[in-house]
């Protein structure tokens, strides 16, 4: 049956059920369709720390939201215009984010006057009116599955978990999508048990043609793939573009790539990722706590390594000796932090951008740190090459802060081709650089003041490093007052040089005209990036700047912030950027801070800074 | 070995070496500078990792390549070094402070995981650099400055630990006794694997004459069980008390023991199973002065190190791992192009 098919330029879905749904491989797949589309997207999973929470409760809620468009687009979309809930918690959860008008996609299944209580509703949400506001569709789903695999001898509660396919293709009716890729993929993933590829894709068409089919659809809709820069894309998240670039990080550096880790959220995926490329050289190390895991690390690039450690919040805390026992060996380590919601366990799967501070200060004593941040899924790839070329360049521990929204989100990537990639250039020492043929590991390069990397097996190098206060030039051991002063504002300077080398930072004003400036680090960059477009399209002009660089900042940036009347700070966190701007540059920097485990909503953001350009 | 014409003095660095006098870190020193060359591999591919503590100071004097870290954290970094370089000589000193309080954890796991480690646990039963705080090998009751009224808590027997991660090599020597240190040592570096040497270390400050009744020549051979493999286990000054089996299977020490006597037990330091290692240390638990001395384990198990190159290796071997293949990677499966 031919049906309407309309235009859209955009559309946000949000898919919800319980957590072992299957919510977040619907969401993968039907991005996977979106991408292979050629849509510009952006994706946002957001599920619960427990593995299996209790069914049917509102803290079991696992869901996962893709925005795509026919135009390049920042972020996973503020309010769905879709949402499929699988039952009655996933609806009750998910109400309140809607627009008004939007489609509601409900398996009407489980809406029983005991799984309504359990969620706290006394009347049938989808017969009381609750949802007038919204075109609503309120469909068996899973009963649809059960009789479409009826035949195929599966047990009721077997067949059953083929709904989130069912709804897939029903998705996949509804937005035009490609189909092949799907089919293609469960025929894959579950190759040893054809009986259960046969009934998910089975389940998948019927989901497709019911969509078809259907006098309750009476439009499909189409959104015309994206313009964007040439090249070869795929889609990627962040930690797998973060796992990519260290390897190719190891690869422009000719050095081998040791992981030493413990398993934590959100970080885990970039262990588990690394573990399976050992042919090009890479070690993981799956170590007995996280201070083993940065400690087989510094180990290794004491042995000449490009050395990485991965964690979360939690486990920095705990690395934080070590960290500053690198500082002190002045070794090169690619620290990576994928932050989450703190203190303490706090919010495991949930994002947030609250260890700026801990990674500038978390450590005894005069510890400086090099920071640099990714800003989108993406760019942990080229976040984590700049982060080792850091650490190898000037023989120093580097903190990469990525954060659980990019983790787990992705987006189109336009894949690099590696030739095109930096090289970083390493050279060991070989020879004795001081006087009668000694070899002193604390003489510096005059341009970066790094120290000279001499790893064990070279011959006559032979030397001791530690911990302990060390004598310029020699690395003895000193506890020379002027040495002491001395050496900490060295350490320091290393640092500081870091900003040398830095490019200009990159400030988007297309008018010149505007009097404030927004600026960011991490993952708020889309977010911002939205809602200053939003702003500009009120025909005000407004400027935005995003750190790449956190310490040191780029030598330009008080210069840049000293341009403009008024600057801005969205952070998902109480304002630590804002705090570190303020105590250098002297500047009454507005910061808007939001910690509700969420990325900022773009149209929640161009609001508020829309109020500082109309009143300061 | 190679005799790479190294001697003693090539093992000295130039820095003054800063124990206390009398200490008997000096011994072990010279000990190991001694033994070093006949190791047979050449300086720059010997590498000594310490934590922190009195002992971790040891890196500093030793002229070969050295880092001296965090306290308790030595093995984890050694285990870091050692894999990715599974061509050097890596050896760990600790203490007793530093191994087994706020480093035990990762003792243990390089213990279980048998990393190419020679670990010397310098023992010496009290903090030194903290200026005498009980220690988690102190005997129960220890009067010290943090404990005035007797500590609480047992103590660890290190070797029990060891045994009890399983570690492949096990063994307990004395400072001042440089023939059987020296040849611990040999045993050791022979080893493939984690190698524990329990080294009993007299604290002339804060814990004088801890050893003395297995230094002192009219109480030693009373309480030193010397553990030879493929020698019955005897001793005291007319050789008559030795290490029987009783009947239920444990061990326990008798006097007048004849040779020919069935329930002698001869060590065999290679028995898989590491009951009969942990009942030799048990020994100690009957009379806290017994001190078996020497290998107590010695066998054989792939390492850490060599298992991890071999994955390495194989994966190498089955796919290509160049830059076209990374190129070819992380392009993965579902590309798109814009033209």
């Amino acid at each position: 049956m031919a049906k309407d098919v309309r235009q859209l330029e955009r559309v946000v879905i949000r898919i919800a059920g319980d957590s072992g749904d299957g919510m977040q491989l619907t969401g993968d797949r039907f991005t996977q369709e979106t991408a292979q589309f050629g849509n510009d997207l952006a994706t946002f999973p957001n599920f619960p720390a427990e593995i299996r929470a209790p069914q049917g409760t509102l803290a079991g809620v696992s869901s996962f939201q893709l925005h795509f468009a026919d135009h390049d687009i920042l972020t996973p979309g503020d309010r769905p215009d879709v949402l499929v809930a699988m039952n009655p918690a996933a609806l009750k959860a998910n109400l309140g984010d809607l627009r008004d008008g939007a489609t509601l996609i409900v398996d009407s299944h489980d809406f029983t006057t005991r799984a309504l209580a359990r969620v706290g509703w006394d009347s049938n949400p989808l017969e009381d009116g609750t949802l007038e506001k919204f075109q609503l569709h309120a469909l068996d789903l899973t009963q649809m599955t059960l009789d479409a695999l009826a035949d195929t001898g599966l047990s009721r509660k077997d067949a059953g978990r083929s709904k989130n396919m069912f709804a897939l293709g029903l998705l996949s009716w509804m937005y035009s999508r490609p189909t092949e890729g799907t089919i293609a993929f469960i025929e894959h993933k579950f190759a040893r048990k054809p009986e259960i590829a046969g009934a998910n894709i089975t389940a998948f068409r019927a989901g497709y043609n019911f969509g078809e089919t259907t006098e309750a659809f009476a439009v499909a809709y189409e959104v015309k793939p994206a313009t964007l820069p040439t090249g070869t894309y795929r889609n990627i998240t962040g930690n797998l573009a973060l796992a990519y670039g260290l390897i190719a990080a190891s690869k422009r550096s000719g050095l081998p790539l040791f992981l030493g880790a413990y398993p934590i959220t959100p970080a885990s995926d970039i262990l588990h990722e690394l573990s399976r490329h050992k042919r090009f050289g890479v070690r993981t190390f799956q170590a007995e706590d996280e201070i083993a895991g940065i400690g087989a690390a510094l180990g290794a690039a004491f042995g000449g390594s490009l050395a990485v450690t991965t964690s979360s919040g939690p486990g920095i805390a705990l690395k934080g000796e070590t960290i500053g026992l690198a500082v002190s060996l002045e070794l090169p380590l690619v620290i990576c932090d994928i932050q989450r919601g703190g203190p303490s366990t706090g919010l495991p799967t949930k994002t947030e951008q609250s260890d700026l501070l801990q990674a500038m200060f978390g450590r005894n004593g005069e510890a400086p740190v090099p920071i640099v941040a990714a800003q989108s899924p993406g760019d942990c790839f080229d976040a984590a090459i700049e982060a080792a070329r850091i650490a190898l360049t000037y023989r120093t521990p580097v903190f990469l802060l990525s954060d659980g929204y990019l983790a787990n989100g992705s987006e189109p990537w336009r894949v690099p081709s590696l030739d095109e990639l930096p090289e970083i250039p390493v050279c060991f020492a070989s020879e004795p650089n001081g006087p009668d043929g000694s070899f002193l590991p604390y003489l510096r390069d005059p341009e970066t003041l790094a120290r000279p990397w001499a790893v064990p097996g070279t011959p006559g190098l032979e030397h001791r490093v530690g911990g302990i206060e060390k004598a310029d030039k020699t690395g003895n051991i000193s506890y020379d007052p002027d040495n002491h002063d001395f050496m900490v504002r060295t350490r320091q300077a290393k640092v500081d040089r870091v900003a040398a080398a830095l490019p200009p930072l990159a400030v988007d004003d297309p008018s010149g005209d505007a009097r404030v400036l927004v600026l960011g680090w991490g993952s708020t960059y889309g977010p911002i990036g939205a809602a200053v477009r939003r702003v500009r399209r009120s025909g005000v002009p407004i400027a935005q700047a995003h750190l790449r660089h956190l310490n040191p900042f780029p030598g330009d940036l008080g210069a840049v912030l000293n341009r403009y009347d008024r600057v801005v700070i969205p952070e998902m966190n109480l304002g630590q950027l804002a705090m570190m701007i303020r105590a250098k540059y002297l500047i009454d920097a507005i910061s808007i801070t939001q910690v509700r485990g969420l990325p900022f909503k773009a149209e929640e953001l161009a609001e508020m800074l829309q109020g500082v350009v109309d009143h300061g | 070995m190679a005799d790479l014409g190294l001697k003693a003095k090539d093992f000295k660095s130039d820095q003054e070496v800063r124990w206390c006098p009398g200490c008997g870190d000096y011994a072990i020193l010279a000990a190991v500078q001694g033994f070093m060359p006949e190791l047979g591999i050449p300086r720059e591919n010997i590498v000594f990792v310490s934590g922190i503590g009195c002992s971790s100071r040891f890196p500093y004097y030793m002229n070969t390549y050295g880092m001296h870290s965090i306290h308790g954290r030595a093995p984890a970094i050694a285990t870091g070094l050692s894999t990715s370089r599974p061509d050097l000589s890596v050896w760990v000193v600790t203490g007793d402070g530093d191994s087994l309080s706020i480093g035990g954890n990762h003792l243990i796991h390089a213990l279980r995981r048998n990393v190419n480690l020679k670990i010397l646990l310098f023992n010496n039963r009290i903090y030194g650099l903290t200026k005498g705080q009980y220690s988690p090998t102190s005997e129960l009751g220890k009067i010290t400055k943090s404990t005035p009224m007797g500590s609480l808590d047992r103590p660890f027997n290190p070797v029990s630990v060891a045994l009890g991660a399983e570690g492949t090599f096990v063994a307990r020597t004395l400072d001042s006794d440089r023939k059987h240190l020296t040849s611990v040592l040999r045993a050791a570096a022979a080893h493939q694997g984690t190698a524990l040497i329990e080294i009993y270390q007299n604290c002339n400050i804060f814990n004088d004459g801890a050893f003395d009744l297995l230094k002192e020549s009219d109480s030693r051979e009373d309480w030193i069980i010397p553990l030879e493999h493929g020698r019955p286990i005897r001793f005291g000054k007319d050789g008559s008390k030795a290490v029987v089996r009783a009947s239920d299977g444990s061990l326990t020490v008798a006097d007048q023991v004849d040779e020919d006597d069935p329930r002698l037990v001869i060590h065999d330091a290679h028995v898989e199973n590491p009951s009969y290692a942990f009942s030799l240390a048990r020994l100690s638990s009957s009379d806290a002065r017994y001190a078996p001395m020497g290998v107590i384990r010695s066998v054989t198990r792939p390492t850490y190190d060599h298992l991890m190159t071999d994955q390495l290796d194989t994966a190498a071997a089955a796919a290509p791992g160049d830059e076209s293949a990374l190129q070819k990677l992380i392009l993965g499966n579902d590309t798109w192009q814009v033209a």
